[in-house]
């Protein structure tokens, strides 16, 4: 029986994808090695793990400015996370998953690094604020 | 979300694709955000570093650049971040022809839209100022914080296509800071150990960071027995936006919202932490690597402000840089002509070190620049910087202005 969790609606279109989830917080600058497509900061939860074509889940957004150019950089490389899911985001990565396209929610009724495990089928529908757990 | 007959227009093309594409992504990061309307901003802030933009962000800047010049023009005072290269200095540096293009082809596409290239994280303390109550769309966190909080002006972080996007409007989504109940005290921090060095401000800066841990929190922070300086809150503000993606905080007798704990308390004042003298061992032990060769020394994040070039200078004196070790510092245009003017430049750079103009450090292909030269252990009085650079294969060390000098002018980290 599929699981389907509710968030706030976001920008990005309708994608279904493997989960990659830790409780642990985002920044496209001071985490991501964005040419080996792989968490390169030694403290992250998610160090050395690949995050392209992965629905990232995780807590919060945090640090700087840049995210918002380097989604869509990243989408265009090919070398992106299919979506991304977070219990709380900054403006940065909501303004960068809006300029790229890429699927983004947050405002989830629970702790979503606690409701998904990684391995978990996703299709996530942000128009809807809609994650549904296959 | 509510928009007036000149957004409306705008949406519909009527003024241009620029502000088309402006009007359409403000509004869906205004939807996200329940914003209810937009609110007029008085300036922007991009940043446009071309490690961040990559091609792909070029390529858009380019293509959108294309308009008229009456549809493509910002309608604000809308200046730059620090870039990714300072042309005068990037050979030195083993930065690339290829970086040296694209930094070009950036430029030109925002100077195109009219934007102001100040090229700086430092533009409150030398471009213009904000005020209190000002509403403002500003990027990098760094210069977000010090305008919300030190000078009670409103901004959101506003990432580069966002901050393009309000300098082509003049205007940005009402949510967030702009608002008054996203401003009143969340966390309630109160320091028992006075911050003494620069790189105390941004290790309080950073525990402070850990402890908010968000973007929608705002620490009060207590119990400063001295007013801080410009550069003390520089640093303090930087890291906590850094480790804690925090945009605002108040400090009791210094920030302007804040005369004392109750103008920024709703109901009970959030109970205290302390932080001890411990606590700020406790944060630079995670970054300590004493008696280990240290490949680079950088002063940067935020740049430089032109007291702190003339500390660095004095404590420089007249000694030589070890040949093993680079010294960087950097620092916005404005005040390198100054720095060139006063001599400081010259004294700074008789021992080996290189001031940077107009760019910082991270924001400058810092993992390429480690693979050329062969750097790896960095050390820095930055907070800022330390928990940034870890991502690019540094291994950080956080260290007084004082001693970042010794272990330059040693070759290893004293």
């Amino acid at each position: 029986m599929p699981v389907v969790l509710h968030g706030h609606p976001g920008p990005g279109r309708k994608v279904k994808a493997v989960a990659l989830v830790a409780s642990d917080n985002f920044s496209a600058r001071y985490d991501l090695d964005r040419q080996k497509g792989v968490f390169s900061r030694p403290g992250h939860a998610l160090f050395g793990q690949s995050y392209v074509g992965k629905v990232l889940v995780l807590n919060t957004a945090k640090g700087g400015v840049a995210s918002a150019w380097m989604i869509r950089e990243m989408v265009e490389r090919g070398i992106s996370p299919a979506a991304l899911l977070f219990n709380r985001v900054n403006p940065i990565l909501a303004q960068g998953a809006a300029f790229a396209n890429l699927a983004l929610l947050d405002r989830f009724d629970g702790d979503v690094t606690k409701l998904i495990t990684t391995g978990d089928e996703l299709m996530v529908e942000p128009e809807f604020g809609r994650v549904t757990i296959l | 979300m509510r928009i007036n007959d000149e957004e409306e227009a705008m949406l519909a093309g009527e003024m241009g694709e620029p502000r088309r594409w402006a009007i359409s992504h403000q509004l869906e990061v205004g939807r996200f955000f329940d914003a209810e309307d937009f609110v007029p901003v008085t300036q922007a802030h991009i940043m446009g570093d071309t490690e961040s933009l990559g091609e792909s962000g070029v390529t858009f800047l380019e293509e959108l650049a294309t308009a008229g010049v009456q549809d493509r023009r910002v309608r604000i005072p809308t200046i730059t971040d620090p870039r990714g290269l300072d042309l005068s200095t990037y050979r030195r540096l083993k930065q690339t022809e290829t970086m040296v293009r694209l930094e070009a082809r950036a430029s030109a596409a925002l100077e195109a839209f009219g934007v102001l290239m100040t090229n700086t994280c430092i533009n409150y303390q030398t471009v213009f100022p904000a005020t209190l109550g000002e509403h403002l769309a500003m990027g990098d966190t760094g210069v977000v914080i010090y305008s919300n909080s030190v000078m009670g002006a409103r901004s959101n972080f506003e990432g580069g296509p966002s901050a393009l996007a309000a300098g082509l409007t003049g205007r940005t989504p009402r949510y967030g800071y702009h608002l008054d109940r996203y401003r009143r005290a969340s966390r309630h921090i109160v320091v028992q150990e006075q911050p003494k060095d620069l790189s105390d401000w941004g290790a309080l800066g950073g525990m402070v960071g850990k402890l908010a841990n968000s973007y929608w929190e705002v620490p009060v922070v207590d119990g400063l027995l001295a007013v801080p300086t410009s550069d003390q809150l520089k640093h303090f503000g930087a890291a906590l936006a850094s480790f804690g993606s925090v945009a605002l905080f108040h400090m009791p007798g210094t920030t302007p919202e804040c005369r004392k704990i109750a103008d920024v308390v709703e109901g009970s004042i959030p109970e205290a932490v302390t932080i001890t003298r411990n606590d700020y061992d406790t944060f630079y032990a995670a970054y300590a690597a004493r008696g280990e060769k240290v490949d680079v020394v950088v002063f940067a994040a935020p740049q430089l402000s032109l007291f702190e070039l003339q500390q660095l200078a004095d404590l420089i004196g007249d000694k030589k840089i070890h040949p093993e070790t680079s010294l960087l510092v950097a620092t916005s245009p404005e005040i390198k002509q100054a720095a060139d003017r006063m001599g400081l430049t010259g004294r700074i750079e008789q021992s080996g070190a290189i001031l940077l103009s107009g760019v910082c450090f991270y924001q400058s292909y810092a993992r390429e620049m480690a693979e050329a030269n062969g750097w790896k252990r960095l050390m820095s009085n930055s907070a800022k910087l330390i928990n940034i650079i870890g991502g690019y294969g540094y291994l950080p060390t956080l260290g007084t202005t004082e001693r970042c000098v010794a272990s330059a002018i040693k070759g290893t980290i004293v």
